[in-house]
This record gives C-alpha cells, structure tokens and sequence, in this order.
C-alpha cells in the first residue's frame, strides 16, 4: 500500500446494511431470530402468496428514526415506499419494498473514534429502510440450489457515507462506531459474522490534489471488519497498479475472497439492472408527525461518543481505559452507578474493564447481571485507595467472594477473614525485628550499601502478613529499624 | 337452506354450458348448508345466513383452489381467507363455487380465461362480459343469489350490465383487497353482483370496513346498514356531453336508451345537466399504462418457484430458462401483453414521460371529477358502448376491446364507488346498464337510487 501512497490517494464510501431486531418482519407479522431452521419464520405475506399485502411495522420506524436523531440526519416527513424491481429466486415478491427517491434519513453525520480515542466525524449521505431478501444456498456439488426465506422480509436500514473515507483503518474505525452506535440505542444486535451488519465498499483512487473521483469499484461480501479493511487495501493497490500502468479499468461490482485476500469480478456495470422504482401503491404514504419525533428524542440514550467524552473530560479517564469502557452501554452504567460512591475514576474504570471483565469471561455473566453491586465495587476500591486492604487481597480474595456470594458483606469479609491491612506499629516492629534478626548477612549487607536490599525485606514481610502489611508504614518501621544502631 | 342450496345445484348443472364456474363446492355447501340449517333452528344464524354467494376465482379461500383463470397458478391452494370471504363465512354466507373470469381480471369478455369463455344466460352466443363474466352469468342464471367479485377498470359493473343486474363497485379501500389477487393495486376494488339493492347493501355492511391486513383499506367503517333502502333525497344529476358527440362506438340503441333514461328522470323530478369534462379522452391512455405499471409488478411472483405452475426444465437449463419459460407457459396473451406494456412504462428512459405523466394526469382527474360532484350528487352515463359483445369475434387490435371500458375507468381512476343498473334492452334482447357514480362513502346512495328506478321500471 506504502508504495503507491504518495502518488495516489484513496478513496472510500461505504453502505452498510443494518438489521433491525424488531418483534416482527418489516411488512409481514413473523418474528426473525437468527440461526432457526429453514423457511420456518415465513408467513404468506413474505413467502408473498397472491392477495397479500405489506403492512408497515411501526417498530421498525421508531428504531430508523433513533438512528436518524443519533446521527442529526433530516428526517423525511412523509415517507414513501418503492418497489425495486427485479428477478431471483430468493426474492418472493419479484420487487424489494425500499425508498428510492425520499430515503427517511438524509444527510448527517457519524461519530467515531481513532485509535488515540480521538473523536472524529464522517458527513452520511443518507439512509433509507428496506427489506432483506432471502437466502440461496447452493450446496457443492449439487443439481439445485436450494432457498431460506427466513430472511425475506427483515427490516433493514442501508446508510451510505459520503465518499470522504480515505485510510482502510477509517473504514474499520467507521465500522466499530455502527455497531456501538446500534447497540447503544438497541436497535440491532450488530452482529457481523451473522449477517445483522454487512458492508459494501465503493473504492476508487485518484492522484494526490486532483478533485475528481477515479473509476469507482463497488466490493460486496464483505462479512467482517477486517475484511473491510483488507479488501480496501487489496483493491487500492490493485486498482494504483492498474493507473500506474496506464490502464483504463471500468465500473464495476467485485467480490472479496477472505480466503485469498483478494477481490475479483462480480458484474460489469454494462449488466447493471434497471430497477424500473416506483411509489408501492400497495402502502399509503406515512406520515412522520413532530410529537411522535419529540417523543422518541426524549427517550434516546446517551451515544457512544458522548459518554467517551463525558468519561474523558469529566471523569479524567486515560483515553485507553476510556475506549475501552465506551464500548458498551451495560458497563458504562455500572461504571456511572459505581462513580456516584468513589472518586477513584480511572481506578474504577481499570477494575471494570479487567478484574470484572475477567469474571464475566468465567461466569458468563453480562455486566447487567453482574451480581457484584457498584456501591460495594465503589467501597471496596476506596478501602484500597485508603490502605485499609491491600490491592492484592482485594483483588484475589475479596472481589471473587464478593462476586460469588453478593449476599456478603464487605465489611463482614474483611474481619472474619482477618484481611485488613496490618497497620499497627508495635506488630509490624516485632515483625521486622524477627526478620532482620533472621537474615545478620543481608541486614550487613545493606549497612555496606546494597541499599537495594529494602525490596527483600518488604518481600519477606509481606510474606509473612499474607500481603496484608500496611506497605508505607512497614516501609517506614523497616529504614528505621535498618538504620537504627541495634542490628 | 339445504333446499335453497339445491335449487341453486340444479341451475349449476342445467347451465354447465355457460361456463360460469371453475368449481362448484357442491358437498362442502350441502354440509354447509346443513350446519346453517341447524343454526337458522337454535336462533344463532349469522345476519348472512340463507345467502349463496359464488366467489370470483380470484379470491383466497383457505383450503380450496384458486387460479385467477391462469395456468400459471394451476395446483394452488390458498392457505388463507380473503378477508371480504372471511366476512362472508362467519355472517353464514354460503359458498357455492368459485367462478370463471378472464385471467388476473385483465379482460371485457371474459374470454382470456384458461377455462374458456363464458357465455351470456340470456343469449350463449353473446359474452357475459369481463372480467367477473362467471359471477354475473352465475347470478343471471340463479346459480348463486349474489357473487363476491372484482373491479379494476368496469370488470363488475360491464358484466352486471351485460346480464341485466345490479353491479356495485365501492370507493376504493371500502372493502379490503386481503385475499384478493392483485391485478393493479391502487384501481382494485372488491365489488358485487346481484339483481337486488338490499342483497348488495346487507353483504356490503358486512365485509366492508377498515382491516389490519390491508394499509390501503379505508380506516372508517361504513354506516350500519339499517334494513331499508330509504327514499333518494339526491336531486341533481350531471352527464358528459362529450359521450353522446362522439357517435362511433356508441351504439345507438345505448344513446337511445339513455336518452330516454334522462328524460324519465327529469319527469321524476331530477335535475340532469349535461356537462362538459375535456379530460375524458385521457381516462384510457391515464388507466392503461398506471394498471399495466402496477401489474407488471404485481405479478412478477408467479415465477414457478413458490407455488403454482413450473415449466419442465431441460438439466442443464439455467435460472433465466426456469423464468422465461414458466411465465411464458404460464401467462395468456394479454397478460403478457399488458406486463411488457408496464415493463416498458416503468423503465428508466419512459417512466417520467409515462409513468409520471400518467399520475400527474390521474391527479387532474381526480380533482376535475370531484369539482363536478361539488355540484352533483350523480354522474350518469351508459355503463358501455355497447350491449354484449359476439364471442368468438375476431377483432382487429386489443385497443378496440380497450374501448368497451370508456365509461367504467373513470371511478377507478378517481376511486369513487359506482353502480351498474339494467334500465333496457336492445332489439337482439340484450340489456343496457346504467353507469351511476357519486361520491366517496355513496354507496348506500347509489343502491337507493338503483332501487327506486327498478322499482319505478316494474310499475
């Protein structure tokens, strides 16, 4: 990619496909759960028997419209559907319902951030609602192809950026911001390896400082956000190869092969359809009234850019432990109801997204059901921050109880299980006196000099406390017992 | 009941060479018709109950075959109730048949059927018109009492005119399209054919009214119905001068007929204007390209891979080859035709000239239509050029059979319900109809109106 990089620049529009986990299909009454056998969530209307007819899922309006007031995208008052028309098996109706003209979204922009948790901004060109097709399944070896229309008829939003992309990790960055974004208002599960968030990449390059767009190659089956990424790459230098040598290449649809790492020809545009789009007579124009819009931005979330804001410039965090937390709606929560007992931000940020993360990994346990409530995380790491029990104990032995059995309490852990910290002067002497007594040739030793020798001592009097020893205070009853004339 | 219903078999099978049904439920009914027996002796009948209905082949009726006259649909069974049939069951209707019609109710004389024609009860030589020319042949015949049918462009209303009955097209959306077989959406209507105004008013209140399965079905219910047929209180009439000037194709013994209609209105008090509408040369061009748009997407399902017919196919035949074939088997002449007509409309270089025109055109008509019945409680006219038709005729080119919808097209183009009434008989014995339209939500009106004049030619 470097090779080419100075003398051409890149040039990415994405359209990114989003199922909508409503109750119901967008025209047709059936539910739609991923990975259910074949052709078991259809019904006449999606199968599209003759007589029947869409009717408009309200749900899924409300989830276009949340993404539409996320993103400040203007907002289509009256919205029509079109049908796009064209033959394949996995489509019932022989035309797709979609917006052609009106899309309910148009313009807008998208936050995201890089990788430095600098947040960024990406104008949309617009985004409109559809329903998926089904699926052909064309098993190897096969005479026939066969068709899962469990599929057909899923609500699904299509959002196209503006063609301002110009580094494959934007792109990917672009990507990761949807998904949170979706998450974080709950409108998708963003599931990419199952399909509830696909990508076509337009691609296209052209000479540094020229204003004109190259010869725009559109890349479908892009199935992850790496591949995103990688096919943009592949195809950028192929495409720079081409120039280089002077070649003219046409418009076209290509593949991604995950497997090779390469793109190759899907369709030339001479065999692109002609859709023959028209208003569907079959669904009345909706319209979108301003208190329904007013009702919907009074129950929107918080998004993903302005917590990580918020956990940046409010709560101080370090930009690592802040995109990190970011990420996800439930923790950001928890972290919010835990900061209202501690000030220890960036220490309760660090324990949520390690120690707690760590836990969820072993029990399963998404952070909504976290059974460790975040006033006794709050407490627990103020009884670190204050030298009451060491971090190591807290970390060990209290958190994995408090975990297990919420019913504890705190409190009641740290006495019956003797784990407060040992800050008693009188106990800690007797102990140092013991050691150094242990060790005459180490405690010489650093008389001599080898002053490195303090670490030892600390090491063997945690030993002997369990880690419990108060670490400044033993600290400073150990230089003076080292320094004192006695041993 | 169960006599009623074998009076209604035996006309069946006295008129098997009318052509009129596809099937005949014949012991479905006679169980049917026994249950409703016991229900009519416990007090429990449905507001429905003695009633025989035939269904357009059109129609979803779950459990039972429906084809739409088309080879393409052959081996269907509908998995579901339409929901006017739907209506129809549980008011304790019962169902006969369903009946021959011209396929997807693209058709004037019901002949582009995979049944074959169907032949006109009172002359077999003459077409029961189309598309519904089963259900008013049926009707005509007293093979059922009532048929539940559609209108697109005049296909209740033609045949109901051709026969000598009352055909009712409701507004548009007063009764739910679910279950019907679309042909083009925004112009269909649920409509029916009967020879009494009372038969049509009692089964319109119960199937019409809004319906969760239909987003185009008037969100308002129609007003109960309450038994009688009140007296008309609607005076003033209009009529488009334009129809009587343009002499050929209007028969004369049609002109003749309305002529003598309109004077004996105005001997009964009415007031009838003829008016000017200049934009009635575009009723045709404005209907046939918008229902040929919608249908050519309506019907681009039926392509062999779901349901219905499926061509054979040669192994190593690809994709296109499974289209092209099955939907070249599968359709009739005119279907094909009026699909390659809408394809082309719809296409990107002809969609703004003819597409977009056309709506802009259809607006123009809508608003002129309703500026007249600002003034006008009815527009009348002949509801066709001409009494029915030879079958078998050969004619010289599709539009001449286009023309037979002049009068009727206007009501779906705008929506508004009309009516069909018989009010003569030309020299052969064929009868003339009476095209009434008025207003949205009319439709009690209109039935008032064609029982007040049947009443007043009967005295």
């Amino acid at each position: 990619m470097t090779q080419y990089a100075d003398t051409y620049e890149l040039v990415v529009g994405l359209e990114i496909h989003i199922q909508l986990n409503t109750q119901s299909k967008l025209f047709a009454p059936e539910s739609h759960v991923f990975g259910q056998l074949p052709n078991t969530q259809t019904s006449v209307v999606s199968l599209a028997y003759p007589g029947t007819l869409p009717r408009l899922n309200r749900q899924a309006l409300v989830s276009a419209l949340r993404l539409a007031l996320a993103c400040n995208c203007a907002i289509q008052p009256r919205l029509v559907f079109d049908r796009k028309n064209y033959f394949y098996p996995d489509l019932p109706k022989g035309y797709q319902i979609s917006q052609d003209k009106e899309p309910i979204a148009q313009g807008g922009i998208l936050h995201f951030w890089d990788s430095q948790g600098d947040i960024k901004t990406l104008p949309l060109h617009h985004f409109h609602l559809e329903e998926d097709a089904g699926k052909s399944i064309h098993p190897e070896n096969a005479a026939e192809s066969h068709l899962d229309f469990n599929r057909a008829g899923v609500p699904l939003i299509e959002m196209v950026t503006e063609p301002v992309i110009h580094a494959s990790e934007t792109a990917l960055q672009l990507l990761y911001a949807v998904r949170r974004l979706v998450r974080f208002l709950g409108i998708s599960d963003g599931n990419m390896e199952e399909g509830s968030l696909r990508c076509d990449a337009n691609v296209s390059v052209r000479p540094h400082g020229s204003s004109r767009l190259g010869t725009r190659v559109e890349i479908k089956n892009l199935n992850s956000a790496r591949n995103v990424k990688k096919a943009i790459e592949y195809e950028f230098v192929r495409q720079c190869e081409l120039l280089a040598q002077g070649q003219h290449f046409s418009q076209e649809t290509r593949a991604f092969d995950a497997e090779l790492g390469r793109t190759r020809t899907l369709r030339q545009k001479e065999s692109l359809h002609d859709y023959r789009y028209f208003p569907d007579p079959d669904l009345p124009p909706f319209l979108i009234k301003p208190d329904w819009i007013a009702a919907i931005q009074a129950e929107m979330p918080t998004l993903p850019h302005e917590w990580l804001y918020t956990l940046r410039n409010t709560y101080g965090l370090p930009a690592s432990e802040a995109v990190t937390l970011a990420e996800e709606p439930e923790a950001l929560r928890y972290f919010e109801e835990a900061a209202r007992h501690t000030p220890l931000y960036a220490e309760l940020a660090h324990w949520l997204n390690n120690e707690l993360r760590a836990l969820q990994k072993e029990t399963g346990l998404l952070p909504a059901r976290w059974p460790l409530r975040p006033k006794v995380l709050a407490e627990l790491l103020t009884l670190v921050a204050s030298q009451k029990v060491s971090r190591l104990i807290a970390q060990h032995q209290l958190l994995p109880q408090l975990w297990n059995n919420p019913a504890h309490s705190l409190a009641d852990l740290i006495q019956d299980q003797h784990l407060a910290m040992e800050d008693n002067s009188a106990v800690l002497q007797n102990l140092i006196q013991e050691i150094l007594l242990a060790w005459p040739d180490k405690v010489k030793a650093y008389k001599k000099g080898k002053k490195g020798l303090l670490g030892f001592f600390m090491g063997e009097i945690q030993k002997r406390t369990q880690g419990k020893a108060h670490p400044s205070l033993a600290q400073q009853l150990l230089a003076e017992a080292l320094d004192s004339s006695r041993y | 009941m169960s006599q009623l219903l074998a009076y209604y078999l035996q006309n069946i099978k006295a008129n098997h060479h009318l052509n009129a049904f596809a099937e005949v439920f014949v012991e479905e009914a006679k169980d049917q018709a026994s249950l409703i027996d016991q229900k009519i002796a416990r007090g429990e009948a449905g507001k429905l109950a003695g009633l025989v209905v035939g269904i357009k082949d059109l129609f979803n009726y779950a459990g039972h075959r429906m084809q739409a006259a088309s080879k393409i649909l052959e081996g269907y069974v509908a998995p579901y109730h339409a929901t006017a049939l739907e209506r129809l069951l549980q008011a304790d209707a019962l169902i006969i048949g369903r009946q021959n019609c011209d396929e997807f109710g693209m058709g004037s004389a019901n002949e582009n059927s995979v049944y074959g024609p169907v032949h006109n009860p009172l002359n077999p030589l003459h077409s029961a018109g189309g598309s519904s020319g089963g259900s008013a042949a049926a009707v005509a015949a007293q093979m059922c009492q009532l048929s539940l049918a559609s209108d697109t462009g005049g296909s209740v209303r033609q045949p109901a005119a051709f026969c000598g009955l009352l055909g009712l097209k409701p507004g548009y959306g007063r009764i739910s399209r679910h279950g019907l077989t679309a042909y083009a959406s925004s112009f269909d209507c649920v409509g029916l054919i009967g020879q009494y105004p009372e038969d049509l008013a009692q089964v319109l209140e119960v199937i019409a009214g809004p319906d969760e399965w239909d987003s185009t079905a008037s969100p308002y219910p129609l007003a109960a119905y309450t038994g009688k047929l009140s007296s008309v209180s609607s005076k003033k009439i209009a009529f488009f001068e334009e129809i009587l000037d343009n002499g050929e194709g209007l028969q004369p013994e049609v002109k003749d007929a309305f002529l003598a209609k309109i004077a004996q209105l105005e001997e009964q008090g009415y007031q009838v204007e003829g008016i000017k509408f200049p934009l009635l040369p575009f009723l045709l061009p404005v209907y046939y390209l918008l229902t040929t748009a919608e249908a050519s997407s309506n019907l681009a399902r039926y392509d062999g891979i779901r349901y219905g017919f499926r061509s054979e196919l040669q192994q190593a035949e690809l994709l296109d080859g499974l289209y092209k074939k099955t939907r070249a088997e599968g359709f009739g002449k005119e279907v094909k035709r009026r699909l390659i007509l809408g394809t082309f409309v719809l296409s990107a270089n002809y969609f703004d000239a003819y597409y977009q025109k056309a709506q802009k055109v259809r607006r123009q008509i809508r608003e002129a239509t309703q500026q007249v019945l600002r003034h006008y409680d009815f527009i009348i006219s002949p509801t066709t050029p001409s009494t029915a038709f030879e079958l078998g005729k050969p004619r010289q080119n599709p539009v001449e059979m286009y023309l037979e919808d002049i009068f009727t097209v206007q009501a779906n183009v705008t929506g508004i319900p009309a009516i069909s009434l018989p009010i003569a008989y030309d020299a052969r014995g064929l009868p003339i109809g009476l095209q009434v339209m008025a207003n949205f939500e009319k439709e009690y009106e209109l039935l008032a109106f064609a029982k007040e004049q049947l009443e007043d030619k009967k005295n």
